[in-house]
């Protein structure tokens, strides 16, 4: 039985360090190759010992695929592709080509440079590694080899983030990445056909939650910051660099068009500008309204947001800025916070999660005076906002992609456990016949496939069998037919049995059956055929029966022999011989020859 | 063969030439060419020698026009040669051409049905199969009424259902839905092919093939189906179940057919009951096809999604109960129930906690969530507008706009719901989308009021730099209802906020205020010492007569004071001053108002305006009716008449706005009568000329001003019917009589006589061609009379002709002027730049200069293509400036709104002129 076996070896039950081997086929593809964000140690990057026990990485899998640049779902690459040692084909689309191998350096810097980690991967490396890279186009096949094909989906969630489908014969697997159901302001929705794959791996980050419409959000956000800035207070938006920052910017950049706001908008300078050149360069990933503005003006080309400068900082009047990291543990935003915090006209808006013990999980939990290093104390006048901009699927944007894909099976990664728990009984009380895995990293999910095995039929044969039943192929019914299957070179070609012998240069034998018939009958033995005949003929009309003058009778293709025994000459033996194809009906009567 | 050909050829040619011996000349000269053509044809194709040649000849034959008469010989050319070719292509073209030529005018196709059955039974190419059915398919549509031969072409139809090749069978399901019979099943004897179908009905025929293996073919089923609901035909409700299965093809187009298949039969059958499948339980249909309409607003195809979202706002018979589905959205986040933004504002503002800054986990999640009763997908109509209004393609969300909009006017309380969402719209990244919600919020502003943090928003658009938005906004705001006395305060506020930033925008938000205070009297009140800054002890400055924003200000309160006489009371002195001014200065915006002391001067408002506007009318059918017995009276009784009704029309227009138009428009055409009576009095005619210089060129005058009116009459009203019109005409040439003989009796000469005597003939054969239908309602009348003559006219002295036109003209009488429905006068208002204005325009000499021009067409059809700007330099010069059609905008019916840039340059002029515009038609 085929079957399609997945194991995580990281996002299993768990966010972080994705990454995910298909074997379908006889073809084993890695799926994403990150790290986790949580770790410092071994654990932050997946366990490949799990595949390099048995032989190398380059031997073991045909591919790798990454669905988009974020860390952790892109950052292990190096470490697997140079220091574990892999150098097969790695996929991954145009935009993440190009942005990834920023994001890694940004990484080795901070980890290496900052916190001064040895035995980790080098500038080189990951030059050497983006070498491996083949760039894919949305909805462009991809021959890996002969028979693994892969096709990229559009997948909201940043630039260039995808969906894969991977085929092998008419196997399948579609493997999501994160994606998002709801388009935003500076990308599109997720979109998929009825492509109907044996398994979907899906995220599901949220899979408990069912979102609010992203236009309150919106607004509310912009409502602050107008009416901060025109009250002349300075608004300070912590984000990272990549993703939601270019989404926002966008936001404030059409609503200061709009309102004709003078207030100038800042953006801390760094990774960003390089980041926003590609942003500027991959406009098909957009959304529509860029896609289809970008001839006149390109909505990537800021008219009102402007390269931050440290001493803009004290600079007196409004102002808008955004400020690298988003959870204002360090760099820039705190810096910019400590100045702003103690002036109520100002505020801070936290676009994002903040992770316990940074400055803004301290914010947003209400603390109104704030411990700094060095014992002072801040006191935080400042007006403290939250907006969650978020761009995964929710629970509702799951089940949406699951209807437009149609897949036999679901398995859940990249999410909580006890969160999939109740996804996945969702999934299974509401799509009947579908089910649902949610393997832990390292657990083996094997399913059980049924590909059909397309032949190629003769043109001869398939025209013979039109001749005798209808020329429609119900595709509904299955019909049966004659012919030869010729499995060769692992090729499978129905062809008609003569030409199946002539090509194979055997006789052709036939099969005959024969049976004795002892009979009491004191005539000659050409009496008793004629008798015999006579009688075959009166009984069995509507045949053809004849009498042929070798001495033998033919009905129909049975041959009929009489001859006596040597023992008692009025004991005559009749041979009957037929071939397999008739129904032995009409001779058993025979057998009862009226004396 | 060849031979053969060519005789029939010639056969034609005489048996034309034989049918129409008594034809004139130029006719007879038209139909010399047409043999020529078949018979051309039939040599090119003789001559092809490859099957590329002959498409080349077919292809080019095609590109030119064939007459009815000559194309019976072409087809019967095309058929010959179609039987001896055998390639495919060439067949296949002569079968579209064959479809081609059974369109011309004139020519009955039915001759060919049977030639084409026959080549269809012989064909053997699929593709040719398919245009052949095509060309049956047109000649069926050419002729509706045959009954025989359309069971004909059904019974051909049938024969080839079963073909292999998908075109074939879309084409049979085509004549199907274009031609299977409306009323009855098929009367048809069963014989072969297709016999087992035969006793079917159209409509179960082509439900069979919803299930085709090619999803063109069920395309075209679900088409023929909805072709034959559309021929009047009613759609069997067992082909429900069929359509909803269809929903979730996989193929687009599929689907997009199936749900306008849905709708339709939703619309057939809204009550039957239909049952829901897993449970006992049943529904209507029309709920439940609404249900799976908006289940198809998350499809994957953008294409479907928008045919849905639009299919949604005409399904008003929906229940309230599933309608108020549509905008549920259940949240929750990590399994617990959490309440939208909206409901949060609600309560908020219930609570009477209106501003509150915004707390970390304000939007918490409370209470747990039932896991087992949490619906991800929900069966039913369940948020189809959330997610239609958070589409990705703006297309989707317009049509989602639209359909709640339609939704919203049937459903009050669903309007109330869906106001929040709307709202919602205003912030869209597309302004079409923005603009679109504006407009639709307006529409629905009867059934809501707008609670304050609601307004709030709304007000936040007031900003935006777009003036289409902004005036939108204004229009909605003229609309509005508020709650409280804040609500005004604020929208005055930000009102004046928009007037500092746009000073543009003065009119509009003038307009607005003027409104917003008429609608809320009680809740200006209280505000109005506020608003006027008076204090009760002390005197406070007076402001500014000239501020916009005081104006504004005043615009409101006076508006409000109208219907609430205790406000006067409040006003300082020189509010009563500036009153006084502003009345005057701007009567359009403030209303007489009951001041104390002051005697109100304008009568009392029309109590009924309905039965008054009935009155009126009436009054105007029996005016003109009393102008038609002007034929009856002699010459200055007829005169005073018309005087009198002119005058009576003139001031019924002004009092009645409704029918201004039609009653102009009936005084103008009294008016050239009258002009045209007068000229032709006894008097004049009867003297020689030399005498009577001063009349002449009364008369004269009298013509051109006639002319002038008519041309008036004809292009500044809209809503004439080709009858005024004609009768338009003949005026016009009447007074071009009277031209031709007034220049007969005053220039000697023959030339210039000839030649505008055949001017004015022409004229005459010009108005016949036009007017043909109109001629019955022109008995007795000039043109009547002239066309009676007319052959000898044709051939007379311009002399006699002359005096034939002063006798018809002084002895024909008037055609009765019938009134059309509704007139309406075009007229046009130039809003900016005003025309005492008292800064004039100064610009360097050879230099450009840019005037922004705002103008408001009333009634002007096509303003596109119709409406100019001209500009009228001091020193005589004028330039006709054609307008940018992005430049007129569409703020209602009848209306448009022309805004736009005219650049002025001049060589000669340096200094500071004043330049007077006109906008003309």
């Amino acid at each position: 039985m085929p079957e399609i076996k997945v194991t995580p070896l990281g996002a299993g039950q768990d966010v972080g360090r994705s990454c995910i081997l298909v074997s379908i086929g006889g073809k084993n593809i890695m799926l994403d190759c990150g790290m986790h964000m949580g770790y410092n140690d071994d654990r932050r990057f997946p366990d490949f010992s799990y595949i390099t026990q048995n032989g190398r990485l380059t031997e073991f899998l045909d591919c790798v695929i990454i669905s988009h640049f974020h860390l952790d779902h892109c950052g292990a690459l190096p470490y697997m592709s140079e220091m574990v040692g892999y150098d097969g084909p790695i996929y991954m689309t145009h935009p993440t080509k190009a942005i990834c191998p920023i994001l890694l350096e940004d990484f080795r810097k901070i980890t290496v440079d900052k916190k001064g980690e040895t035995n980790f991967f080098t500038s080189q490396m990951i030059k050497d590694c983006m070498k491996k890279v083949v760039p894919l186009n949305l909805h462009q096949t991809v021959q890996v080899d002969d028979e693994l094909e892969i096709k990229a989906y559009y997948a909201g969630h940043v630039l260039g983030a995808a969906m894969v489908q991977i085929k092998v014969g008419s196997e399948s697997v579609v493997y999501t990445g994160d994606y998002n159901m709801t388009p935003d302001r500076h990308l599109g929705a997720a979109w998929i056909d009825k492509c109907r794959p044996d398994i979907l791996i899906s995220e599901s980050t949220y899979a408990t939650t069912i979102r609010d419409s992203k236009r309150c959000r919106e607004r509310d956000f912009l409502k602050k910051v107008h009416e901060t800035v025109e009250r002349g207070g300075k608004v300070l938006i912590p984000v990272f660099a990549l993703g939601r920052a270019q989404e926002l910017c966008i936001l404030l950049e059409t609503f200061w068009e709009r309102m004709n706001l003078k207030a100038p908008i800042y953006f801390s300078t760094g990774l960003t500008e390089k980041a926003n050149h590609y942003y500027k360069l991959f406009i098909t990933w957009t959304n529509q309204k860029i896609r289809k503005t970008f001839v006149q003006r390109n909505m990537f080309e800021f008219k009102h947001i402007k390269a931050f400068d440290r001493s803009y900082a004290d600079n007196p009047g409004p102002m808008v800025v955004f400020a690298t990291p988003g959870m204002l543990h360090a760099g820039q935003s705190l810096q910019i916070f400590k100045k702003w915090a103690g002036n109520e006209k100002n505020m801070v808006i936290m676009p994002g999660y903040c992770v316990q013990g940074t400055v803004g999980h301290k914010l947003l939990s209400g603390q109104k005076k704030l411990e700094m290093e060095g014992r002072t104390t801040l006191e935080v006048k400042l007006q403290v906002e939250y907006m969650s901009f978020s761009a995964h699927a929710d629970a509702k944007g799951i089940m949406q992609l699951i209807r437009m894909a149609e897949p036999r099976n679901v398995m859940l990664v990249h999410g909580e456990a006890k969160k999939m728990e109740f996804l996945k009984d969702k999934i299974e009380q509401e799509f009947t016949g579908i089910s649902c895995f949610m393997p832990a990293n390292g657990e083996t999910t094997t399913i059980p496939t049924n590909p059909s095995v397309p032949v190629d039929i003769s043109l001869n044969l398939l025209k013979r069998e039109a001749a005798f039943g209808g020329p429609l192929p119900d595709p509904k019914k299955p019909r049966t037919m004659h012919g030869t299957l010729i499995m060769k070179d692992s090729s499978l070609r129905l062809v008609s049995p003569e030409q199946a012998l002539k090509e194979l240069d055997l006789n052709e034998h036939q099969l005959r059956f024969t049976c004795r018939v002892q009979l009491q009958d004191p005539y000659s033995d050409t009496d008793t055929l004629s008798r015999v005949y006579n009688h075959l003929k009166s009984v069995l009309k509507g045949y053809t029966v004849q009498h042929l003058p070798d001495g033998t009778v033919m009905v129909e293709s049975i041959v009929l022999k009489v001859s006596s025994s040597a023992e008692d000459p009025n004991t005559k033996v009749v041979l009957l011989s037929w071939s397999y194809q008739v129904t032995p009906g009409c001779t058993i009567q025979g057998s009862q020859l009226p004396h | 063969m060849a031979a053969h050909l060519k005789k029939r050829v010639y056969e034609e040619f005489s048996k034309v030439v034989q049918q129409h011996p008594h034809e004139e000349v130029p006719a007879k000269k038209l139909r010399l060419t047409k043999p020529s053509k078949s018979a051309a044809l039939h040599v090119d194709l003789c001559k092809a020698s490859s099957p590329t040649d002959a498409l080349q000849y077919l292809l080019q034959f095609a590109r030119k026009p064939v007459e009815a008469d000559s194309v019976e010989g072409v087809v019967r050319i095309l058929l010959e040669h179609y039987y001896k070719e055998t390639d495919s292509s060439v067949r296949l073209k002569i079968a579209s051409l064959l479809g081609l030529l059974s369109k011309t005018q004139g020519f009955t196709p039915d001759c060919i049905v049977d030639d084409v059955i026959n080549t269809l039974n012989s064909e053997r190419s699929h593709q040719v199969l398919a245009q052949l059915l095509d060309t049956l398919l047109v000649i069926g549509t050419q002729v509706p009424e045959s009954l025989n031969m359309r069971h004909r072409l059904i019974d051909v139809a049938c024969k080839h259902l079963t073909d292999t090749y998908f075109g074939v069978r879309n084409k049979c399901l085509q004549l199907f839905g274009c031609l299977g019979s409306v009323d009855k099943p098929l009367p048809r004897e069963s014989e072969g092919g297709g016999t087992g179908m035969a006793a079917k009905d159209v409509q179960s025929i082509i439900s069979d093939y919803f299930g085709d293996q090619d999803p063109r073919v069920r395309t075209a089923a679900i088409k023929a189906m909805l072709q034959l609901h559309e021929r009047g035909m009613k759609l069997q409700q067992i082909i429900y179940n069929q359509a909803c299965k269809l929903l979730s093809d996989d193929y687009e187009q599929v689907r997009s057919a199936a749900v306008q298949m849905v709708w339709v039969l939703s619309q057939l059958y809204p009550e039957s009951i239909v049952p829901i499948p897993s449970s006992n339980e049943k529904i209507r249909l029309v709920d439940d096809s609404f249900g799976k309409i908006c289940h198809m607003v998350s499809d994957g195809s953008w294409v479907v999604r928008v045919q849905a979202a639009k299919l949604l706002g005409s399904m008003q018979q929906v229940s309230p109960h599933f309608l108020e589905q549509t905008l549920d959205k259940k949240l929750m986040s990590d399994l617990r129930r959490k309440r939208t933004a909206h409901e949060r504002a609600k309560e908020l503002y219930s609570s009477g906690e209106f501003s509150s800054g915004r707390k970390w986990a304000d939007d918490a999640p409370k209470e747990k969530v039932d896991t087992t009763a949490v619906n991800l997908i929900d069966s039913g109509a369940c948020g189809a507008f959330v997610h239609g209004l958070e589409d990705e393609m703006y297309e989707v969300r317009i049509a989602a706009v639209e359909a709640l909009c339609a939704l919203a006017q049937s459903s009050p309380s669903f309007a109330e719901k869906c106001l929040d969402f709307l709202v919602d719209m205003f912030n869209d990244e597309i302004e079409e989308v923005r603009l679109q919600s504006i407009h639709v919020l307006r529409q629905i502003s009867t059934h809501i009021t707008l609670r304050e943090d609601q307004l709030d928003t709304v007000l936040a658009v007031l900003e935006d730099s777009s003036r289409d938005i902004r005036e939108a906004l204004h229009e909605l705001l003229c609309y509005t209802n508020v709650s409280t006395k804040e609500c005004i305060q604020l929208a005055l506020l930000e009102l004046l906020k928009n007037l500092t930033k746009y000073p543009t925008d003065r009119n509009s938000v003038w307009k607005c205020l003027k409104f917003l205070g008429s609608r809320h009297p009680t809740l200006v009140l209280p505000i109005v010492p506020e608003l006027l800054s008076t204090h009760p002890y002390f005197d406070t400055p007076e402001p500014d007569m000239d501020d916009p924003a005081y104006i504004a200000v005043l615009v409101l309160v006076f508006n409000a004071a109208k219907s609430c006489p205790t406000m006067t009371a409040l006003f300082s002195d020189h509010t009563f001053r500036h009153y006084a001014y502003l009345r005057d200065s701007l009567s359009h915006l403030v209303p007489p108002l009951r001041l104390p002391g002051r005697k109100l001067t304008s009568a009392p408002e029309a109590s009924g305006l309905a039965s008054s506007v009935e009155s009126a009318q009436n009054f105007l059918k029996e005016s003109l009716t009393r102008v038609c017995s002007v034929q009856q009276l002699d010459a200055p009784g007829a005169q005073s008449l018309l005087e009198f009704t002119i005058r009576d029309l003139q001031r019924l227009g002004e009092l009645q706005t409704e029918l201004a138009g039609t009653a102009d428009f009936c005084a103008t055409y009294l008016h050239c009568q009258l002009l045209l009576m007068k000229a032709l009095q006894d008097k004049l005619w009867s003297v020689a000329v030399p005498l009577y210089l001063k009349q002449n060129a009364m008369v004269s005058g009298a013509a051109a001003q006639v002319l002038e009116e008519t041309y008036k009459l004809e292009f500044l009203y809209s809503g004439l019917e080709s009858r005024q019109i004609a009768s338009i005409h003949h005026v016009r040439l009447q007074a071009k009589a009277l031209q031709l003989v007034l220049l007969a009796r005053t220039r000697r000469g023959v030339e210039p006589l000839l030649s505008a005597c055949e001017k004015f003939l022409h004229e005459v054969d010009a108005f016949q061609r036009l007017f043909v239908t109109e001629l019955p309602h022109f008995q007795d009348s000039f043109v009547d009379k002239l066309l009676d003559i007319m052959p000898r006219l044709a051939g007379s002295k311009p002399a006699d002709l002359v005096k034939i036109l002063q006798t018809t003209l002084r002895h024909s009488c008037f055609p009765q002027l019938k009134l059309p429905e509704q007139i309406r006068r075009a007229t046009a208002a130039i809003i900016e730049p005003t025309g005492e204005s008292d800064n004039p325009l100064r610009f360097t000499s050879g230099l450009v200069v840019a005037l922004d021009v705002d103008a408001t067409l009333e009634h002007v059809q096509d303003p596109q293509t119709t409406v100019k700007v001209q500009v009228l330099y001091p020193d005589g010069q004028s330039h006709v400036i054609q307008p940018k059609p992005a430049d007129f905008r569409k703020p209602g019916p009848g209306r448009h709104r022309l805004i736009t840039q005219v650049y002025l340059s001049h060589s000669a002029w340096t200094a500071r002129i004043y330049l007077p515009r006109a906008l003309s038609d």
